[in-house]
């Protein structure tokens, strides 16, 4: 009891805010790059009967009626071919790349088989919102993506999307959105967002960007670089130059700080990147190891992980700064923590039993108590954004993803690699993704895997990829 | 490279010793090319030899500079403590040298973990040194986890050789 109260002693101390830049000439960041503005919504014309009830077909668990679905996704026809900073063949070749984007997010999520662009006629701008529904019927399509690129006056672009039932002849949903010339990947996004959440009922996903650890090199001599890219893998970006091992990033809510460890001074310590200024702080001052960051759902907390003469325990401090506070103080090693998206719980892990186990507290750290009880170990719980379940490492042996529900029970094992872990929720918690290690080689992967256990797909990265961090829907 | 081949022939002696004594890992090191040995030697140190340096830290204590975990363990064996030991001998007669302890763990493990794990070896070490009379303010710990292995091999002797902790002199 006494080492605990020293300890807690200790921890108090060591433990402040940070308001200074860090000054350490040893810096290991790239160019500052910049923040991007949230897209505007805008009202696009159509028909004013568009139905908001419902999904169309199924949903993700019964997909047999979604990769059926005869879906045409034709280039978006752009109002007059003209010159953009989006595509330097102008925006009738924007047009067909913004299909292009559509069709990628929907036939590599799994559960659709759409016909792309590049198998299909092209709309006029007129047809985009009078649909030749004869031509479409007789090419077999059952929903038809339309969609128009038009430039605005002060630069910015505007895309309209739509989703038609070929055989009611009627509009399902439409929606429309002005990106400034580099964003227009988000409006291609969007309108996949919208298709999937009009036909499978579930929330969006495709807008939103993934922080990672990119890996080079030999196994004894690994670099590892923060990097963050598009759902979709596009817009790669190197964060870190590598002079220094980075590890486990996490986007905050707003996507505008970034969270990882770093060695850049020669220890392990949690930095907060800010992507706007390009400046970092450390988030506690410290000569203890910290490690393990975690954002609370609303970005005003920050999980980490400290360890004090060899004793790992997790603490919460404001994400401006202030005073950490102590959450477990268990001998062993508690590592981690995912808030349940409503901020009153935490799931984290801990060795206290002998082993790695999963385990669930209320946010201020009062009654902790075991959740996984499956035979073997299990680590790194992430709870999904729609609270419902929590996917974690699973190590019957083997290290695999499982998920199960937040009361410990509905257990399922969704991969079966050598080495599978670090699971991070897609934002509509149907989607997830982890990082997979080659035996012998060492070598990584990011894989992307349904909540069904369906649709495993590896993500195509420049690098070898690791510890994914799947950002919320872009604002 | 002269220093680099030097070194080689220095860490292998120091892995066959370490094989020998019974708290080293259970399995024989891989063959020569496998795996590279380890001792915590880096580019950056300096390799002449004298006082001060590794070489001559690690001549001293008979390549025990590296000491040897189970899965998942961190406690101190008795082949570990003799090492200690040495170590401890060797830092009494220099007591102007500071040292680094380095904490490892294998691969067979998640990354998060790992680090903590790697810090709880490193500061089990550091504990034992303190506890038969070196000043704590003379070891620094840190934990690398499962990021810097010295046997590449994805097998349980491999893994056995990168569940350790590293005393590293300080320049």
């Amino acid at each position: 009891m006494k080492t605990t109260f020293i300890a807690v002693a200790l921890a108090l101390f060591v433990t402040q805010p940070v308001a200074a830049q860090n000054q350490n000439p040893n810096q290991d960041l790239g160019e500052a790059m910049g923040q991007a503005g949230p897209v505007e919504d805008i009202a696009i014309e159509g028909s004013d009967t568009a139905e908001t009830d419902g999904p169309l077909r199924g949903t993700v668990t019964d997909e047999s009626a979604l990769d059926n679905l005869q879906l045409a996704i034709p280039a978006f026809a752009a109002e007059r071919d003209v010159a953009t900073a989006a595509n330097a063949r102008g925006t009738a070749a924007l047009g067909a790349e913004l299909a292009r984007v559509v069709f990628a997010d929907l036939q590599n999520n799994g559960l659709f088989d759409p016909t792309g662009p590049d198998a299909l006629p092209k709309p006029t701008y007129p047809q985009i919102t009078d649909p030749v529904w004869g031509m479409w019927s007789m090419r077999g399509a059952e929903m038809l993506v339309q969609g128009y690129v038009r430039p605005r006056g002060d630069g910015k672009l505007v895309v309209g999307c739509y989703l038609y039932d070929v055989a009611l002849q009627d509009e399902l949903v439409r929606s429309g959105w002005v990106v400034p010339p580099s964003d227009w990947r988000r409006a291609a996004h969007k309108c996949a967002d919208l298709i999937y959440s009009r036909l499978t009922g579930e929330s969006p996903f495709f807008d939103s960007r993934i922080a990672y650890i990119a890996e080079t090199g030999p196994k004894d001599n690994r670099t590892k670089r923060l990097a963050i890219m598009d759902s979709d893998g596009a817009n790669h970006r190197f964060i870190t130059t590598g002079r220094a091992t980075a590890l486990t990033p996490r986007y905050s809510p707003d996507y505008r700080r970034l969270m990882y460890l770093s060695y850049v001074d020669g220890n392990p310590r949690i930095y907060i990147y800010d992507i706007g200024t390009g400046q970092q702080t450390l988030v506690t001052q410290s000569s203890n190891p910290t490690f393990a960051p975690r954002w609370s759902p609303d970005g005003r907390y920050i999980l980490y992980s400290m360890a004090v003469n060899g004793n790992t325990d997790i603490y919460r401090v404001s994400a401006n700064g202030g005073q950490s506070e102590r959450l477990t103080n268990a001998p062993g090693i508690d590592v981690g923590g995912s808030y349940s998206p409503d901020g009153t719980r935490i799931v984290f892990e801990s060795d206290r039993s002998g082993e790695q186990q999963l385990y669930m507290m209320n946010a201020d750290g009062s009654n902790q108590r075991r959740i996984s009880f499956f035979g073997g170990r299990a680590a790194t719980p992430e709870w999904s954004p729609r609270g419902d379940q929590i996917a974690f490492t699973y190590i019957p042996g083997d290290f695999n993803v499982a998920v199960m529900s937040a009361n410990g029970g509905g257990f399922r094992k969704l991969s079966d690699g050598w080495q599978d872990e670090a699971p991070t929720w897609a934002p509509n918690g149907r989607v997830l993704q982890f990082f997979r290690t080659e035996r012998n080689t060492g070598r990584t992967a990011i894989y992307q895997v349904d909540l069904t256990g369906e649709n495993l797909r590896r993500l195509p990265t420049p690098v070898d990829a690791s510890d994914p961090a799947w950002g919320p829907i872009l604002p | 490279m002269n220093t680099r081949i030097a070194a080689a022939i220095v860490l292998s002696a120091t892995i066959s010793l370490a094989a020998c004594k019974s708290g080293a890992p259970d399995e024989l090191p891989p063959e020569p090319g496998v795996s590279q040995p380890d001792t915590g030697y880096n580019d950056g140190y300096n390799n002449a030899g004298g006082v001060g340096t590794q070489d001559h830290f690690v001549n001293a204590v008979n390549g025990q500079n590296v000491i040897y975990f189970d899965t998942d363990r961190y406690n101190i064996d008795t082949a570990d403590a003799a090492a200690l030991q040495q170590q401890a001998q060797y830092l009494a007669q220099y007591p102007n040298i500071t040292v680094t302890i380095e904490g490892h763990a294998d691969e067979r493990g998640t990354r998060e973990y790992n680090l903590a794990l790697g810090e709880r070896r490193a500061n089990a070490a550091k504990n034992y040194l303190v506890s038969i009379g070196v000043a704590a303010n003379r070891i620094r710990t840190v934990s690398y986890g499962e990021e810097r292995p010295v046997a590449t091999a994805s097998t349980p002797a491999a893994w056995a050789q990168n569940r350790r902790a590293v005393t590293v002199v300080i320049n």
